[in-house]
């Protein structure tokens, strides 16, 4: 589903060489037309009315004053508001624990969802619809469910995670007290609801590559380590790449766990990332016009990540 | 060629991630199986002492949780209909027609990935009290459509993009219209990955709860999501409801997971994988 995108620009590329000819087809333009809009306008309508007039109603408000006392007699005032969030205290601390939320998640995403794959990829293994199936459930389950429970189980007296860490021998953690731990918990939950879904991916991925590949790297005697490096991650890339640039966007602006295990910032608003932070801001203290002048950083960041992301990894370039 | 040991070990590795992956769902089910007297336990037995069905009970005869149910189903089913219909349409005519703007309504698309979903709830939020949609499904189901249909139409543009257009050429030959081309010939062909379009659908209307929570404020009105957090509140006495109703809710997602997974593992990679 994330690939789409990058093959559908190589068909495109592809069927644009030999347009002409079915274009003829439609002697009856008007009819055409019709037909076309038939099928895009209620979409185009959908979407705009959701995704478009917001975010022009909210590139307005950020440069007003809004909040709860102004919100029928708003005015521009400017830029205040972003010098604003560029002066907030926190905002800086917050916008680091986003980077790093982000980068430790993808990374160990990534990481275990390719790294099981391959595992459950070897010939050798019975029952993989099972075990795929055993290792998805994370990802089936609905979030705000599961992010609850691992709330319940970073409980310091009667939480699943002390308990057995006491059982190994070790002593309880107060988590979701301190700022840090209740992060590292944060972290924890996502790490786990998150795994599932890259290694579907590269379980999709690892199906197209030709076996004959690895035939001949046996017979070279290459080791699995170097048939991984040399087979297996040039070829998983292009599959990868969109996952991964999607997967930053949507953990950068995963507002559930972080909200739902810190129960909206706790301890003492110290557990945020930007997204929560724009979340508390405009909806526990109304400040809208701040919020959205917010909204409006997060964007940025968000657009320039994918177009240098993309570029420098060639994400459109084929594998082979 | 594998050594006995590299098969044990992988065997080790799936066995270890799958207690990962289903020890805190299991821990749902014994939350939800409790007696009321020892809501709070040590205990880290999967079926605790004096295991109970209470929860279920009060679950099912007391709390507003058919009528949540019954919500998130009506809401959830629309949302799948509504997202099918429109990128299964919207994705037929960006892979098989050139026209003005294609280019740009396809990159747009891609860039509503970007926003923050505050971003949207914010300007939205004030829209919908504006509109008077507040505590109303027309505007969630609206939101939700949205939500679901960028991922939804470039899934289904790229699935079309696999389908020859020679066979749309034999059917207007043959004396079909365009909308017959595409709704006997193409569309039937697409069934993967409309199944995969109805998938995410139904999943991005089922686990919403942020906008869900701002925009229904009446109990009777509440989605799953927001009421089950409701269990979750202050009161440590309703972890017990909230775990059943928890694993209740998930029974279906799951069982729809399962069923659809193998056509979702062939979909995800038949745009991108050319071999």
């Amino acid at each position: 589903m994330l690939n789409a995108p990058t093959d559908a620009m190589g068909i495109e590329a592809a069927t644009l060489a030999t347009d002409p000819a079915p274009r003829r087809r439609f002697s009856d333009a008007t009819r055409h037309r019709v037909f076309l809009a038939f099928l895009l306008v209620p979409t185009a309508v959908v979407v705009l009315a959701v995704v478009a007039f917001p975010f022009a109603y909210n590139v307005a408000i950020s440069f007003s004053n809004m909040n709860i006392y102004t919100l029928r007699d708003w005015r521009l005032i400017g830029a205040d508001q972003y010098v604003s969030v560029f002066s907030e205290p926190a905002f800086w601390a917050v916008f680091l624990k986003t980077i790093i939320w982000t980068v430790v998640n993808v990374v160990f995403h990534v990481g275990l969802g390719v790294f099981l794959a391959v595992i459950l990829h070897q010939s050798f293994i019975k029952g993989k619809s099972a075990w795929r199936v055993l290792l998805i459930l994370p990802w089936a389950v609905p979030q705000y469910i599961t992010a609850l429970t691992w709330r319940g189980m970073f409980n310091f007296e009667f939480g699943a995670v002390n308990l057995l860490t006491e059982s190994l021998g070790g002593s309880a953690v107060s988590w979701l007290s301190d700022p840090v731990t209740a992060f590292v918990a944060a972290i924890m939950t996502n790490i786990w609801l998150g795994f599932p879904f890259m290694m579907v991916i590269a379980l999709g991925g690892l199906q197209s590559i030709p076996g004959e590949l690895y035939e001949a790297a046996e017979v070279d005697g290459a080791s699995a380590w170097t048939q991984f490096r040399q087979i297996t991650a040039p070829l998983l890339r292009p599959v990868m790449i969109p996952a991964i640039t999607l997967g930053t966007i949507w953990t950068f602006n995963n507002i559930n766990v972080v909200w739902l295990i810190s129960n909206g910032g706790e301890p003492n608003d110290q557990t945020h990332i930007l997204v929560s932070y724009v979340y508390k801001a405009a909806f526990s203290m109304y400040r809208f016009g701040w919020a959205a002048a917010l909204s409006m950083v997060i964007f940025a960041v968000l657009f320039i990540f994918t177009q240098v992301f993309l570029n420098r990894t060639n994400a459109t370039e084929s594998a082979y | 060629m594998k050594t006995l040991a590299s098969r044990f070990g992988s065997y080790g590795v799936l066995a270890l991630f799958v207690f990962v992956a289903v020890y805190p769902i299991s821990r749902i089910l014994t939350i939800s199986l409790r007696p009321t007297d020892q809501l709070l336990s040590r205990s880290l037995a999967v079926v605790p002492d004096g295991a109970s069905l209470d929860n279920y009970r009060v679950l099912l005869t007391e709390t507003p949780f058919l009528r949540w149910l019954g919500n998130s189903l009506l809401v959830a089913f629309v949302v799948t209909v509504t997202g099918v219909a429109l990128a299964s349409t919207a994705g037929y005519a960006l892979s098989r027609h050139r026209f003005k703007g294609r280019k740009a309504a396809l990159s747009g698309i891609l860039v509503t990935q970007m926003f923050p979903a505050t971003m949207l709830l914010l300007p939205l939020y004030i829209v919908l009290i504006e509109l008077g949609l507040i505590n109303s499904y027309v505007g969630i189901v609206i939101i939700y459509s949205a939500t679901a249909l960028p991922f939804c139409v470039w899934q289904m543009k790229g699935y079309y993009d696999t389908i020859p257009a020679s066979l749309e050429e034999a059917a207007r030959i043959d004396g079909a219209g365009p909308w017959q081309a595409f709704y006997k010939v193409i569309l039937p062909l697409a069934a993967p990955a409309l199944v995969i379009t109805a998938l995410f659908s139904f999943m991005s209307a089922w686990n919403e709860y942020v906008v869900a929570a701002v925009v229904l404020q009446d109990t009777e009105m509440f989605t799953m999501p927001v009421g089950l957090k409701m269990f979750q509140g202050s009161m440590s006495t309703q972890w017990g409801l909230y775990a059943a109703g928890s694993l209740l809710v998930s029974l279906p997602v799951i069982a729809l997971f399962l069923v659809l997974s193998r056509y979702l593992i062939s979909g995800l990679t038949l745009g991108a994988v050319k071999g």
